[in-house]
């Protein structure tokens, strides 16, 4: 098992043990094939951060030559994070970026851009895009593969679609279809909002019966389009 | 006039009383404008770290060994935000004290590395109502002391008193970083619980070089 995962994996440091196991779990759920690892709380289970669980917790996410990003919460989980890098020796410190991000959105964002396979920087990207996801006028994550112009050399595709289950857009179909496109060379759009991004297409808040419009832009985009429609009119597995 | 490792761990074991006897006021510092840990943070970093020097077979050699015991120690245990702040910068002292007598230009140089761990961990500037706002007058006090020609236990006699004018100059001022930052401009009016813990640790120093000479 341990070979299938990511080369990227995620550390989450917070104050508080079931905190950074929530988040875990949450951020998991979405990418099974990533390595999350949570480091909460102090040594004794109560509010805090512990040296050695952060340094146990890197120890155990960079196994196997895997790099790591690692998400914190408050001041000192920043501050023990970086005293462990600063403390280990420099080949580790090269394969682990502290992000500057939201503890939760970020993992999320992360977890899921780490499950495609994407390599230390563009992980670490993903995850501090996420905070930009929370600002009232950005409909687009600045990360992913920006929409292209419409004269792309592949042309473009356009696709629309009823949502069909019943829970609408939420965070399982929303990380399956960045998953799912990941391979495509093209940009996709759903409702405008960039369909590289989880966070992106959550907050357009889609519901049953929502028709959702499908862009496309680049070599594969009509591919990208169909494959996306088809997904959404299986009901992503839950109708 | 010479400081060795003698005189670190005397330091140390100073620190260690002072932080207990203030325990409580460290505590009652950092409930008003943080979340009360600080005194016991403290407290539980250096009794580990007295129990570490009495469980060592050989006395250290140098300052610097002492202080990277420190360190390593302090980072491990204290478990909020000072545990890496105060842990980085003994550790950059501890390669400014490699040597097995410190004179005054060596004091002035730990103090100046200690000072930059801290501003290198933590990103705070002077005036952000942080444990910088006691070092900067500290080493500010020292560099002019050394200038001066004083002999160490004069330079960290005068790093305490700047450090304490320091810790009582945070008072008034709204913390922009740490923890207290999230209070805005309600964390005005207290004295900054790292800025406070700064100060008793430089007087223990001061304290232990005075007794040394
Ligand atoms: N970024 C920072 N730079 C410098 N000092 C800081 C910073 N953040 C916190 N501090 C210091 O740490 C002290 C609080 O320490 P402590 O109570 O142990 O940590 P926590 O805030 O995690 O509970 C503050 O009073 C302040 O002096
Ligand atoms: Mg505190």
């Amino acid at each position: 098992m341990t070979n299938e995962w990511a080369p990227v994996a995620l550390v989450l440091v917070s104050h508080s043990r079931e905190l950074a196991e929530g988040a875990a779990r949450v951020a998991g759920q979405m990418a099974p094939r990533v390595l999350v690892v949570p480091a909460g709380g102090d040594d004794d289970g109560g509010l805090g951060t512990s040296y050695g669980r952060v340094e146990a917790a890197l120890r155990e996410a960079t196994a196997d030559g895997r790099s790591a990003v690692v998400l914190t919460d408050l001041g000192s989980a920043v501050l023990t994070s970086e005293s462990v890098l600063e403390m280990a020796d420099d080949e580790l410190a090269t394969r682990v970026r502290v992000a500057d991000a939201p503890f939760v959105e970020g993992a999320v964002a992360a977890a899921v851009t780490a499950h495609g396979r994407a390599d230390l920087a563009a992980v670490l990207a993903s995850a501090q895009a996420a905070a930009a996801s929370f600002a009232p006028a950005s409909d687009a994550s600045p990360v992913a593969p920006p929409a292209g112009p419409p004269t792309s050399p592949g042309g473009d595709a356009r696709g629309d679609v009823v949502l069909r289950n019943p829970l609408g857009l939420h965070a399982r179909p929303a990380a399956l279809i960045v998953r799912m496109l990941a391979p495509f060379d093209a940009s996709v759009q759903v409702n405008g909002v960039n369909a590289a991004s989880v966070l992106d297409l959550m907050k357009l808040g889609a519901v049953q019966g929502d028709l959702l419009t499908v862009t496309a832009q680049g070599p594969q985009a009509s591919e990208a389009v169909a494959r996306l429609v088809s997904d959404v009119e299986a009901g992503f597995g839950e109708v | 006039m010479t400081l060795d490792a003698a005189w670190a761990v005397d330091w140390v074991r100073r620190s260690a009383a002072t932080v207990a006897e203030h325990r409580d006021e460290l505590v009652e510092l950092d409930r008003q404008i943080g979340d009360g840990d600080h005194g016991e943070n403290l407290n539980r970093g250096f009794a580990a770290v007295v129990a570490k020097l009495d469980a060592l077979e050989q006395p250290p050699a140098t300052p610097g060994d002492v202080l990277r015991l420190v360190a390593t120690t302090l980072m491990s245990t204290v478990g909020g935000a000072a545990g890496p702040l105060y842990g980085t910068a003994y550790l950059r002292a501890s390669k400014a004290g490699a040597t097995d007598a410190l004179g005054a230009a060596a004091v002035v140089a730990m103090l100046e590395s200690a000072l930059e761990g801290v501003v290198a961990r933590g990103k705070a500037s002077a005036g952000e109502k942080t444990m910088v706002d006691a070092w900067t007058p500290a080493v500010a006090a020292a560099v002019e002391a050394a200038d001066h020609g004083a002999p160490p236990s004069a330079v960290l006699a005068a790093a305490a008193l700047g450090a304490r004018d320091g810790a009582q100059a945070t008072v008034p001022l709204v913390a922009t970083k740490g923890r207290a930052s999230y209070l805005g401009a309600r964390s005005a009016g207290h004295m900054d619980p790292g800025a406070r813990s700064s100060q008793l640790l430089l007087e223990a120093a001061a304290e232990a070089a005075a007794d040394a000479d």
